[in-house]
């Protein structure tokens, strides 16, 4: 049984997705300061200072209840996640009347996915509809007459969520997720007639047999969380960031992706001060290019190319476009930018194929990085559409036998979540059958993977694996 | 005590008053016995009422005790001070734990018993029990008066007013046997049915409804063929049931296992036009765990074979029972097919296999301490509330005469949750969920079956039990040493640290990795195959401790990461059981409620936000609505 706690420390992303290019990721309950204080880098020196030791730095922080802090988020590993102006309200006297944090983050929708994501990572658990509310009255914060309006707003929601997951669930998700579950039916129904029927005529259950078992469920569920980050990139976009020197032609050739000014759906500023981010539709893929152009003009400082400051836009994509200048030779500067990317998904675009004298071409590219590259030029259009095949070729390669449009809906943060709490669970299981711990331990993380994973599609399990056990198994006194 | 006079009820009748007691129980089988001797160890004057003195605790069907959940539910009813651990630890004739290939939370001991001595000892300690008056009478009637029950009626007009009454009518309340083409009202095993009563309760508004069950053949022990059956022998160390014995001695019988054939399953389908099961004549649900071999042979036509275990009745008897192989065809059939299993070629049936079916309540009209929800006074146990088996009944005979006591000391009841004991998950489960078919106890019912052992039901319970006043001073002193042994043997064996050279010794034998520094007992106990006993090869300065304490010191030790993640999970369970509803809420008047969710919860009557969430048909949205309005409530009040 899951069962939902009222003293759980909760998260959610508390503006609608899609207005304005703020956002807030808004948390409450006792473990509030404490996630805080692990993913905040305040900017203030003194502040910052105190990091180190966490009780210290958590005392610092509550001192500046209600006062808002400048700084960057950083995830569970460490990795900067987005800047941000933090608030941090001590109890009572907040809206739900527990301890309450807010992080407003100018990104767009993928940095607060991210921190939201490094918040559940770190022990909150995402809210349910209307809980916060439901807090606040709890904890005394709403009169009676405003109770009421809590009463009907939550059983209305609740209802409606789950309408909408359900529809949301339609298709070939909700049947693959179905497919697992049987999976794990099969392998409960087996555990437990061989833990409550030992004097049965029934084959003993093989450790063996458990572990692929396992093993097979896992790679399923791994595909779905697979499936989970392709359903992003289609929601969210594709996010591609053009990188290169100065002067090779990043905004030409993002000019030259965008041309007949074919499905723009919006023009937000990026996510850092110096980057432009483009939305815009490929063969039916939506795409946000991030041009890193902005960089060098804007800022002549001593570093080269202000790799730096593109760093956050380089990690946050899904594809990076390095491009080359063809009227160039390849020089420390290329090979420079390549050593940043060449971990990442990318492209290398040789811009200016239409130079009459090309100095750099896909052999020199091949010599120097031992990949292949392709030739654009920006300017005359040429080689765009060779590149828009590669995007599609690139995603439609993250999606095996999956219908790709039907997997779109895993971006729930929740699912996503559930999802991954079943992968992990499913690992100690393995881990457990490994050591051949005893078969009633092994069940505890198989059932609750399944319990998870029905969570997800809105399928409660009580007695169904009991009623399997019975209907393929003959027992009897 | 109320004082109750003659008049307040029916003058024009013949009856006459016979005696006045704080409890009457109806029906002496598992559950009855378990509810007398627990209201009369409370101290409470206690009838128990039996159509047939005879019929004590009686095995009418399978001639065990115990098993996988129901023998953890045995070692319960005996930590909380009950019989069932004890008299079966007088009367058993082979024992064998179970699942011992699998780890402690599933271990699960079962004895065979040898019934008539069972019997004979439950009545002893009944006719023995200071309070306890044990009389031989058929009950037919429950005097009502402003929905409560006053005391009752015999067949021969004979009165006898209660505070509280217990109804364990097992399978004798309106009993029809099927055998064949042919059936008739009676008990079981021969034994008179109860009729009247089951009119009255109609009449007294509670409704009946039907369930059915079945039991094989018994045969002659000296007309077997034992070489064409394989032998199953008890356990060559006993461990007994209940937590006053530390340890037993006794020569064990033997049980046989045979299979049935092709031909056996031919001979089945060939007659299933013969069977009761199949004639559409039996109204009555069958549970699915306990089949009929037509009913195996129908359901599952693949199967070359069923097994079958043929066990002794007990020791002054030739009579065995054929386990698996319940039936309800014609008594020549049954012949012809009992006669196609090996060993069994010779057989000669003394008793032939029935079906039988009787009449019990929807369970959901119970509360969690088993008190009927609109008869008051009335509390319900056994077969009677729709279980099935001996252990499940005692379980709630035990309850049941527990609460009845505690109604008539104006105390509050005893409600087990699901994290306290099987017996909690068994209740909980009939009272919430309610049942469609006999139900028996499993132990995947229990979602915490790493803390629900059998090896710690007294340290679970029998607390409880002496809290209410049922536990004996010399079982709860016997439960505080062993808790204070066993803590400090587990004290013990953390801080005791061996050399290398000497651990590695036992860890080589048991394929374990080696050590390069000291380790401590403890720690060596965690790993695979080093039990309490294998490291007492290098654990010289050792106490002498039972076999009870042992088994908790080295499970306590080995799954502890595993345990305490348990215990986490249910401190969140019991928050939601902490929040209390008040039974006599009316939930049409919360808005917010769907219609669905306000009619389930005015019939369930929960007593806890927990238990209201595992209705079926209350969403968790329903659930929500409903902490907000408590929450609301009280606030309310304050503010009045």
């Amino acid at each position: 049984m899951l069962s939902r706690d009222d003293n759980d420390t909760i998260a959610a992303i508390s503006t609608p997705i899609g207005e304005g290019g703020i956002g807030i990721v808004r948390m409450s309950g006792e473990k509030s300061l404490d996630i805080l204080a692990k993913i905040f880098i305040p900017s203030n020196q003194a502040l910052k200072d105190k990091i180190k030791n966490p009780e210290v730095f958590k005392e610092e922080i509550e001192k500046k209840s209600r006062m808002l802090m400048h700084g960057r988020i950083r995830d569970e590993k460490g990795k900067i996640v987005d800047e941000a102006l933090v608030s941090y309200m001590k109890p009572p006297t907040t809206y739900t009347g527990e301890s309450t944090v807010e992080i407003n983050c100018h990104g767009g929708i993928v940095p607060l996915r991210k921190i939201l994501k490094t918040i559940l990572t770190l022990g909150a658990r995402p809210a349910d509809r209307g809980e916060f509310t439901k807090r606040a009255f709890l904890n005394g914060k709403l009169d009676l007459a405003q109770a009421e309006a809590v009463m009907d707003l939550i059983s209305a929601k609740t209802d409606d969520s789950y309408d909408a997951a359900v529809s949301q669930l339609q298709g070939h998700l909700s049947e693959y997720i179905r497919d697992i579950r049987s999976n794990f039916v099969d392998l409960l129904v087996q555990i437990t007639v061989n833990i409550d029927y030992p004097d049965e005529d029934i084959e003993e259950l093989m450790y063996s047999e458990i572990l692929s078992k396992l093993r097979q469920i896992l790679a399923s569920l791994t595909e779905l969380s697979d499936t989970a980050e392709r359903g992003r990139i289609l929601r969210e976009g594709l996010r591609i960031a053009i990188v290169g020197k100065p002067n090779v032609g990043k905004s030409s050739l993002m000019n030259a992706l965008l041309y007949e000014d074919r499905a723009i759906v919006t023009d937000i500023p990026g996510t850092t001060r110096d980057t432009i981010e483009e939305t815009l539709d490929i063969r039916g893929i939506p795409v946000v290019i991030t041009d890193t152009a902005g960089i060098r003009e804007t800022d002549d400082v001593v570093e080269k190319i202000g790799v730096e400051k593109s760093k956050t836009s380089i990690n946050s994509s899904d594809l990076v476009f390095l491009i080359l200048d063809g009227g160039r030779e390849i020089d420390d500067e290329d090979m420079e930018i390549y050593e940043h990317i060449k971990e990442k998904n990318h492209l290398i675009l040789i811009n200016k194929a239409d130079l009459p004298e090309k100095k750099t071409s896909p052999e020199d590219v091949s010599k120097r990085f031992g990949e292949e590259s392709y030739f654009v030029a920006a300017k005359s259009k040429e080689g765009i559409e060779a590149i828009e095949t590669l995007i599609q070729d690139f995603v439609n390669s993250k999606s095996s036998d999956l219908s790709f449009r039907e997997s779109l809906t895993v971006t729930n943060v929740r699912h996503k979540v559930l999802i991954e709490d079943a992968i992990s669970s499913v690992r100690d299981a393995v881990i457990a059958t490994e050591m051949s711990q005893p078969l009633e331990l092994i069940e505890i993380d198989v059932n609750h993977a399944y319990e998870l994973l029905g969570e997800v599609i809105g399928e409660t399990s009580t007695g169904d694996i009991i009623d399997k056990v019975f209907e393929r198994f003959c027992l009897g006194k | 005590m109320e004082n109750i006079k003659a008049e307040n009820f029916n003058k024009n009748s013949n009856e006459y008053e016979m005696g006045i007691f704080d409890v009457i129980v109806i029906g002496a089988g598992h559950a009855g016995c378990e509810a007398a001797l627990a209201s009369a160890r409370m101290g409470l004057k206690t009838c128990l009422f039996s159509m047939n003195l005879e019929a004590i605790a009686m095995m009418p069907c399978n001639p065990s005790i115990g098993g996988t959940g129901k023998g953890h539910l045995v070692r319960e009813i005996d930590a909380l001070g009950g019989e069932m651990g004890i008299n079966i630890d007088k009367s058993f004739i082979q024992s064998r734990m179970l699942n011992t290939s699998k780890g402690p939370a599933v271990h699960s001991l079962r004895a065979q018993a040898d019934k008539e001595l069972y019997h004979r000892e439950m009545k002893k300690t009944l006719e023995k029990e200071k309070n306890l008056f044990l009389k031989q009478a058929e009950i037919v009637k429950l005097i009502s008066e402003d929905g409560k029950i006053r005391g009752v009626v015999t067949q021969t007009n004979a009165v006898y007013y209660s505070e509280a009454t217990v109804l364990c009518t097992g399978t004798f309340l309106r009993g029809k046997i099927f055998i064949g083409n042919s059936s008739y009202f009676s008990g079981p095993n021969g034994l008179a049915p109860s009729m009247k009563l089951a009119e009255n309760l109609k009449e007294l508004g509670i409704s009946l409804r039907r369930f059915k069950t079945g039991t094989p053949a018994r045969c002659l022990a000296s007309s077997l063929n034992y070489n064409d059956m394989q032998e199953q022998k008890g356990d060559e160390e006993i461990v007994p049931f209940s937590f006053m014995n530390d340890s037993l001695e006794k020569e064990q019988i033997s049980c046989w296992l045979t299979y049935t054939n092709e031909k056996t399953h031919e001979i089945i389908r060939d007659n299933f036009h013969r069977s009761a099961l199949f004639g559409g004549e039996i109204e009555g649900i069958g549970a699915r765990y306990c089949p009929s071999i037509e009913d195996k042979v129908n359901r599952f036509p693949d199967r070359e074979r069923h097994q079958t275990f043929i066990e002794p009745e007990g020791l002054d008897t030739e009579e065995m029972y054929i386990q698996g192989m319940s039936s309800s065809l014609p008594e020549d059939v049954q012949y012809d097919f009992y006669r196609t299993i090996p060993g069994l070629q010779d057989l000669i049936i003394t008793r032939p296999a029935y079906a039988i079916e009787y009449d019990c309540i929807d369970p959901l009209e119970l509360s969690p301490s088993l008190e009927h929800l609109k008869l008051g006074n009335l509390f319900c146990a056994g077969q009677f509330n729709g279980s099935s088996g001996y252990e499940e009944a005692a379980a709630q005979g035990l309850i049941a005469g527990i609460n009845a006591a505690l109604h008539v000391k104006k105390e509050n009841p005893l409600v087990l949750k699901r994290n306290d004991a099987y017996i909690g998950v068994l209740i909980d489960d009939l009272v919430t969920k309610g049942t469609n078919e006999p139900y028996r106890i499993m132990t995947s019912r229990a979602e915490y079956r790493l803390v629900l052992r059998q090896d710690n039901a007294d340290s679970r319970l029998t607390e409880l039990g002496y809290r209410v006043g049922l536990v004996s001073e010399e079982r709860y002193q016997k439960f505080k040493r062993k808790e204070i042994n066993v803590e400090k043997e587990i004290k013990r064996l953390e801080n005791t640290r061996v050399k290398p050279d000497i651990a590695n010794k036992i860890m080589a034998e048991t394929g374990n990795s080696l050590v390069s520094q000291a380790i401590t007992l403890a720690e060596m106990m965690k790993r695979p195959l080093i039990t309490y006993g294998i490291l007492g090869e290098i654990d010289e300065d050792r106490p002498d401790l039972t076999g009870h304490e042992k088994k908790q010191v080295e499970v306590s030790i080995k799954y502890r990461g595993y345990i305490e993640k348990q215990l986490a999970q249910i401190e969140r369970f019991k928050k939601m059981e902490d929040k209390k509803l008040n039974p006599d809420l009316d939930y049409s008047e919360i808005e917010g409620l769907r219609i669905e969710a306000s009619q389930k919860l005015n019939a369930i009557k929960p007593i806890s936000i927990g238990q209201a969430s595992r209705i079926s048909g209350v969403s968790p949205a329903d659930i929500n609505v409903l902490v907000i309005w408590l929450s609301k409530h009280r606030r309310m009040k304050n503010e009045k």
